[in-house]
């Protein structure tokens, strides 16, 4: 049994990672797209059966990779909304083919940067070693830029270009803190790979020294908190969720503002390890209610639905950086569900505003009316998200957000003030955008929906049942992670 | 000897952030990419006497990177954009010369307290070429933010990458320093291409970002 399981656990990372990146270099090589589409979502299929298996069997922590209780979490989900979001793409992309956006020879190439994007992300999360970590960050950093500008119109590829200078700055100062964070780690246990690995540096980061992490840790935050989407390092988050392929905003806002939270999060637990640091909480809260406040007053304005919803993950980051930063079980416990709320809701709400950018022919709020009549399907869909997404009951986010602030009223009344503000701002401008976009008269073009309801409707059945009744095994799991967030 | 070895590397770490201030107050864009050349021929110098000293011998591999692709490849791929953009003559300035100098001077104080404070305990060599590090790497910040036009902001992400590599080669004995200035690389070309590319496709008449902005009234 035990050497069944040990095997089990070897290939089952082999999945994680492997699969991605062989169907990656495969699927480039592959001329129909039909078929190409059809085994991106075999792969992100099998990367998800991969990270099941790492569940119930766990390979040993090994000199370069490493799975514990912390990254499963951030695993299963990348996985599980990877491959929904292939099946959403695989019913949408023919389309941007139909209406002459993509060539076949782009859709290719998007396929297999689908893929490669997956292994960055996987490697990021699995990755035992600060560097390794770093470059699987910037791989996915580099693949998303080139998602973005795929359509090369002129705003793609300045999104493109903004979200490359701007993430490049973020790796470049996540790379300081990292050789920093090695610097100090150095004395202690020695030069070489141990002294990078994510294992053994927790064990005596107690011994280093709290000067060094302590600048090591702001050059990490203000550098992965780039990639998060923080502000005030958020300018390139709505352009390129706006002018992306719409399964690339699902997965930017549901994946990778995730994957660079992890690695902020970890590094959090380093330097609460040691008692002679600064504590990273108030400088997590501060940024997250910045973002917080600042995504929803720009909530308001907005013309384009997908630069919209790429402000609101903005806000939300905000809300999860908050709650990590306050710490303790309960408002990690919340930060774990919130994340999780937000990335299914969020993908979800990206996969619906593709169905509608597609029927209607436009991205432009004003030019979107009347869903409810023309398309009840998409704007009940829709609906549902926003009222989701904007934390009203009785979906998932709503219990992550009550958690959230209850808790921060119970330890610090003063930040709860602006948190409640911020969240009352954001329920408000969504809400206004609401009633335009599904009542109302219908107006412009009315295509029949193409893309699949399958993915979005699961998503919020798990959203709704997570709100509703959240499993006992599932609230325990977290507990211990929250625990492990200290 | 120790102290010998000691005096060069600082001599050539210093001598970096001389060039970053030069790269600073260039105005043209040829001269630009001359002390940018010059900057990377520094970096692959003292990248090659660490591994000397450090008896490190794949460091070598990251000076040859330096050379041959900082110093040669890449400035000679932005000298031939800039020619057939046309752009080689004025380097548009966000904020004054004089200013940006100023604020330049500042950031390398701020290097220098902030890290000779942070890592009193650290030996002296490793501390002093970390506060060097970290002087080019907020050089290059300046840089990036003080100028409109993409090629020189090219130019200042390069800087701050030196400054980058500077630091992993000073830490001694670090993993991955070879992997990490490859990727650094790839990044690099990436970029590089992409100026290219949008030039190709003949999408804007200029490589100045500030002409790029047509989402103008959406902008957060």
């Amino acid at each position: 049994m035990m050497v069944l399981a040990t095997h089990l656990a070897a290939h089952a990372l082999d999945l994680v990672l492997l699969v991605p990146l062989l169907f990656g270099f495969g699927l480039a090589l592959l001329p129909s797209y039909r078929v190409s589409a059809a085994l991106n979502v075999l792969a992100s299929f099998l990367a998800l059966i991969g990270s099941l298996l790492l569940l119930v069997a766990r390979p040993k922590a090994g000199e370069y990779l490493q799975v514990d209780d912390l990254n499963i979490v951030f695993i299963v989900l990348n996985t599980f909304v990877a491959f929904t979001t292939s099946i959403f793409s695989a019913t949408y992309i023919a389309h941007e083919l139909e209406t002459g956006r993509l060539t076949p020879a782009y859709l290719r190439f998007y396929h297999a940067m689908f893929q490669i994007m997956m292994f960055g992300m996987n490697l990021a999360l699995v990755a035992n070693n600060i560097g390794l970590m770093w470059v699987a960050v910037e791989l996915a950093t580099l693949t998303t830029v080139v998602m973005v500008g795929i359509y090369r119109t002129p705003e793609a590829l300045e999104a493109a270009w903004k979200y490359f200078i701007l993430g490049s700055v973020g790796i470049a100062m996540a790379l300081f803190g990292t050789i920093l964070v090695y610097m100090a780690a150095r004395p202690v246990i020695g030069q070489g790979l141990e002294s990078m690995a994510w294992t053994t540096l927790i064990q005596h980061v107690a011994d280093f020294d709290p000067g060094l992490l302590n600048v090591a840790f702001v050059f990490l935050l203000l550098g992965y908190g780039t990639k998060v989407g923080l502000a005030p390092l958020h300018a390139w988050l709505p352009d390129a969720h706006a002018e992306g392929p719409t399964p690339i905003s699902a997965v930017l806002s549901g994946l990778l503002l995730n994957v660079a939270l992890y690695a902020v999060l970890r590094f959090k637990m380093l330097l609460n390890a040691n008692p002679h640091t600064i504590p990273a909480g108030p400088l997590m809260v501060t940024m997250g209610l910045i973002s917080l406040i600042f995504a929803a007053l720009m909530l308001y304005r907005r013309r384009d639905i997908k630069r919209l919803f790429g402000y609101s993950s903005i806000e939300h980051m905000g809300i999860i950086a908050f709650a990590f930063g306050m710490g303790g079980p309960l408002a990690n416990f919340a930060g774990l569900l919130h994340m999780t709320m937000h990335s299914l809701t969020k993908s979800a709400i990206f996969f619906s505003v593709g169905h509608v950018a597609q029927v209607k022919g436009t991205q432009k709020i004003a030019d979107i009316k009347g869903l409810s009549v023309t398309h009840p399907a998409l704007g009940w869909a829709l609906a549902i998200g926003v009222i989701a997404i904007a934390g009203l009951p009785p979906f998932g986010i709503f219990m992550s957000e009550f958690l959230i602030v209850t808790s921060t009223f119970a330890r610090d009344p003063l930040l709860a003030v602006p948190l409640v503000i911020g969240l009352l701002l954001g329920v408000g401008a969504l809400m206004l955008r609401l009633s335009g976009l599904v009542f109302g008269e219908p107006t412009g073009r009315t295509d029949p929906v193409q893309a699949s309801y399958i993915p979005l409707f699961a998503h919020f059945a798990l959203v709704l049942i997570a709100g509703i009744y959240l499993p006992g095994p599932l609230v325990l799991w977290f507990q211990h992670v929250a625990h492990l967030l200290g | 000897m120790h102290g010998f070895a000691f005096d060069i590397a600082h001599l050539l770490a210093g001598s970096l952030v001389l060039v970053s201030l030069l790269l600073l107050y260039q105005d043209r864009m040829s001269a630009l990419l001359n002390v940018f050349a010059l900057h990377a021929v520094l970096l692959a110098l003292s990248v090659g006497w660490q591994a000397h000293i450090q008896d490190a011998p794949h460091l070598y591999v990251t000076a040859a990177i330096a050379l041959i692709f900082k110093a040669i490849i890449i400035p000679g791929g932005l000298r031939r954009i800039v020619k057939k953009l046309g752009i080689h003559r004025e380097i548009e300035t966000v904020v004054g010369i004089g200013l940006t100098m100023l604020a330049g001077i500042a950031l390398v104080a701020l290097a220098m307290v902030v890290m000779l404070r942070a890592t009193a305990g650290a030996d002296p060599l490793a501390r002093e070429d970390l506060a060097f590090a970290l002087s080019i790497v907020l050089l290059g910040l300046l840089m990036m933010v003080s100028r409109r036009n993409a090629v020189s902001q090219v130019v200042g992400f390069m800087s701050l990458e030196n400054g980058l590599v500077l630091a992993a080669t000073g830490a001694k004995g670090m993993p991955l320093v070879v992997e990490i200035s490859v990727a650094f690389s790839v990044l690099i070309a990436f970029i590089v291409i992409g100026i290219f590319l949008f030039r190709i496709r003949e999408r804007f008449d200029t490589v100045d970002i500030g002409a790029l902005d047509q989402v103008g009234g959406e902008r957060g």
